[in-house]
């Protein structure tokens, strides 16, 4: 049985799962597909122009630069940054929190003192914070979240103290869509420490929800390109001017002063229509995944019993984010059970993750592990049609359904 | 959401729980016993129906029940084909390695879906034969490492809520 190579034994899986007659993607949060015209913006920089290193003195060289330059005027742009030079681009959005929380650390360590971070942050925050900040000297603290998400501002204060070098805690949760007030937290931040770094990790709000650095006053703030159905490989950490990090990668630093390795130029390119793609009509796209979305999760709570929501209702949640716990039901088989029927989505299930833990998201808002291993996540987008949102809410309870009639655990 | 491994199923994984073979309870089992727990996201619940055949006891009819992912349900469903018509003897001494091998090779971390089923069958036959107050011979009286296993996961759990909560 092990003598089957690895490819083998995947191409078998693939067989055997067979090619729906519908799909739909939902799991936008994890990756997704990348729009035909968004692809077509990047092929001229792998061939054509622009494909030499955008620091060197040659035309392929300054082609290049001059993507770069408009990618990061552009997301400038988009945030309120004063521009360019307040953009870095790295290489993903786990490295663009990774530079952002190690980087400012490495710049503080003579400071000691304390790091704060919600307990609901991206993994791409909480380990570089606890794994550098504890090696460093650094008092690492998870602030609690309450039953939707929040970081209760009074909680906040509580944990505020003159000593805090950091604090991390994102616009949207990744998982669960809530929507923190950032704001009021700088405010509080800034109140106890003037000098503390405010970082927000900002990838599952842009294009979301408008986001401005100064209104919100934060320091650092990440984007992640997948998440707008720009190409992987593109992160951007915002860096106010003034802020001080120091690199935490090392080698010939390129037009980035934080950041080396050559810049992926056509994947830029690409980000760069992403961008376009979401901002040029904020409002209209945000409006078609909120209306899907709406009819995703009220059609999912009219046709299958016993479900819990998880993360807030109304305004305060994203408008793209169906988070639900399918009772009785685990996870992991339910993502099998709909991607045998052409649905794909995720899940907060232990079962899928490599330490057998369910999402440290759904325990951290009070979840019990039963009902985060039955949590399944759904992203709408734009590119979503009100018959894919039909086909999901016509398939979807029966395979809950089934699934409930194979599992050992039974409605009391 | 946490950190992620690659989980490339078998085909046979596949097959199985698309179509589990000897699903739900049997009404008039001789016993019925469970391994896992709902907060550790896994529980098997296994059925068996035993005769007395040619002076052994014999397993007539299996089934089973799953709460778990999909290794966990094709454990189950195969676990049930494997033992129908052997010997509870022969039954007590399937592994679970056998069994991730019939289901042409459990990913490593599906491992304890394979122990979590042959540990519900464990149980099983212990509860069969302390009903009856009659204890074979060959049946050991320390639990097995497979039984271990899944007692130390059950308690793990159990030890989360109890010091986790208020």
């Amino acid at each position: 049985m092990s003598n089957k190579s690895l490819v083998e034994k995947v191409r078998e899986l693939l067989r055997s799962h067979g090619r729906p007659s519908r799909e739909v993607y939902f799991d936008l949060e994890n990756s997704g597909w990348v729009p035909r015209e968004v692809v077509e913006a990047m092929i001229p920089y792998y061939y054509e122009r622009g494909f030499g290193h955008p620091s060197i003195t040659h035309k392929p060289g300054w082609e290049a630069l001059e993507a770069v330059y408009e990618a990061k005027e552009l997301v400038a742009e988009t945030i309120g940054a004063k521009g360019i030079e307040e953009i870095v681009f790295t290489h993903s959005g786990t490295e663009a929190n990774n530079l952002a929380i190690m980087g400012t650390l490495l710049a503080s360590r003579n400071k000691r003192g304390r790091v704060l971070v919600s307990s609901i942050e991206h993994l791409s925050v909480i380990f570089p914070a606890e794994k550098l900040g504890e090696r460093l000297g650094f008092r690492v603290t998870r602030i609690p979240v309450d039953g939707e998400g929040f970081v209760d501002p009074e909680v906040f204060k509580a944990y505020m103290d003159r000593d805090v070098v950091l604090v991390s805690v994102q616009v949207v949760n990744h998982e669960i869509g809530t929507i923190q007030d950032v704001r009021e937290l700088v405010g509080i931040a800034k109140d106890v420490n003037p000098d503390v770094v405010f970082h927000t990790d900002a990838a599952d709000a842009y294009g979301k929800i408008p986001l401005d650095v100064d209104r919100l006053g934060v320091d650092l703030l990440t984007i992640s390109s997948h998440k707008i159905h720009g190409p992987r490989g593109v992160g951007v950490l915002y860096v106010r001017e003034g802020v001080k990090l120091e690199p935490i990668l090392y080698g010939q630093l390129s037009s980035e002063k934080m950041w080396p390795g050559v810049e992926n130029v056509p994947a830029i390119a690409g980000f760069k229509k992403a961008v376009e793609l979401a901002f040029n009509d904020f409002e209209g796209n945000v409006a078609k995944m909120k209306s899907l979305r709406d009819r995703l999760l009220k059609g999912i709570l009219d046709h299958v019993p016993d479900v819990l929501v998880n993360g807030p209702l109304g305004n305060r949640r994203a408008p793209d984010n169906v988070n639900v716990s399918f009772l009785y039901v685990e996870g992991e088989a339910l993502t099998v059970e709909l991607s045998l029927r052409g649905i794909y989505v995720s899940s907060g299930s232990a079962c899928t993750s490599r330490v057998l833990e369910p999402s440290h998201v759904l325990l951290a808002i009070g979840r019990r592990h039963e009902e985060a291993h039955g949590s399944i996540l759904f992203k709408t987008s734009r590119y979503h049609t009100l018959e894919d949102i039909e086909y999901t809410l016509e398939q979807l309870p029966q395979a809950v359904e089934r699934l409930r009639r194979i599992s050992s655990l039974k409605k009391q | 959401m946490s950190t992620r491994i690659p989980l490339p199923y078998s085909p046979k994984v596949l097959e199985l729980f698309r179509n589990p073979k000897n699903l739900g309870p049997i009404p008039d089992a001789d016993v019925v016993a469970s391994a896992g727990s709902p907060a550790c996201g896994d529980m098997i619940r296994i059925y068996l129906k035993i005769t007395r055949r040619g002076g052994k006891d014999v397993i007539e009819k299996a089934s089973f029940e799953s709460y778990g992912c999909a290794a966990n349900i094709a454990a189950a469903s195969i676990l049930t084909e494997m033992v129908k018509g052997k010997s509870v003897e022969e039954a007590w001494k399937i592994t679970w390695k056998q069994l991730s091998d019939e289901l042409g090779g459990l990913p490593p971390i599906k491992y304890h879906c394979s122990i979590l089923a042959v540990g519900a069958l464990k149980r099983a036959i212990r509860q069969y034969y302390s009903k009856k107050k009659n204890k074979p011979k060959w049946l050991p009286e320390q639990l097995t490492p497979d039984e271990k296993q899944v007692l130390e996961e059950e308690e793990m759990i159990e030890r989360y809520y109890k010091f986790s909560k208020p």
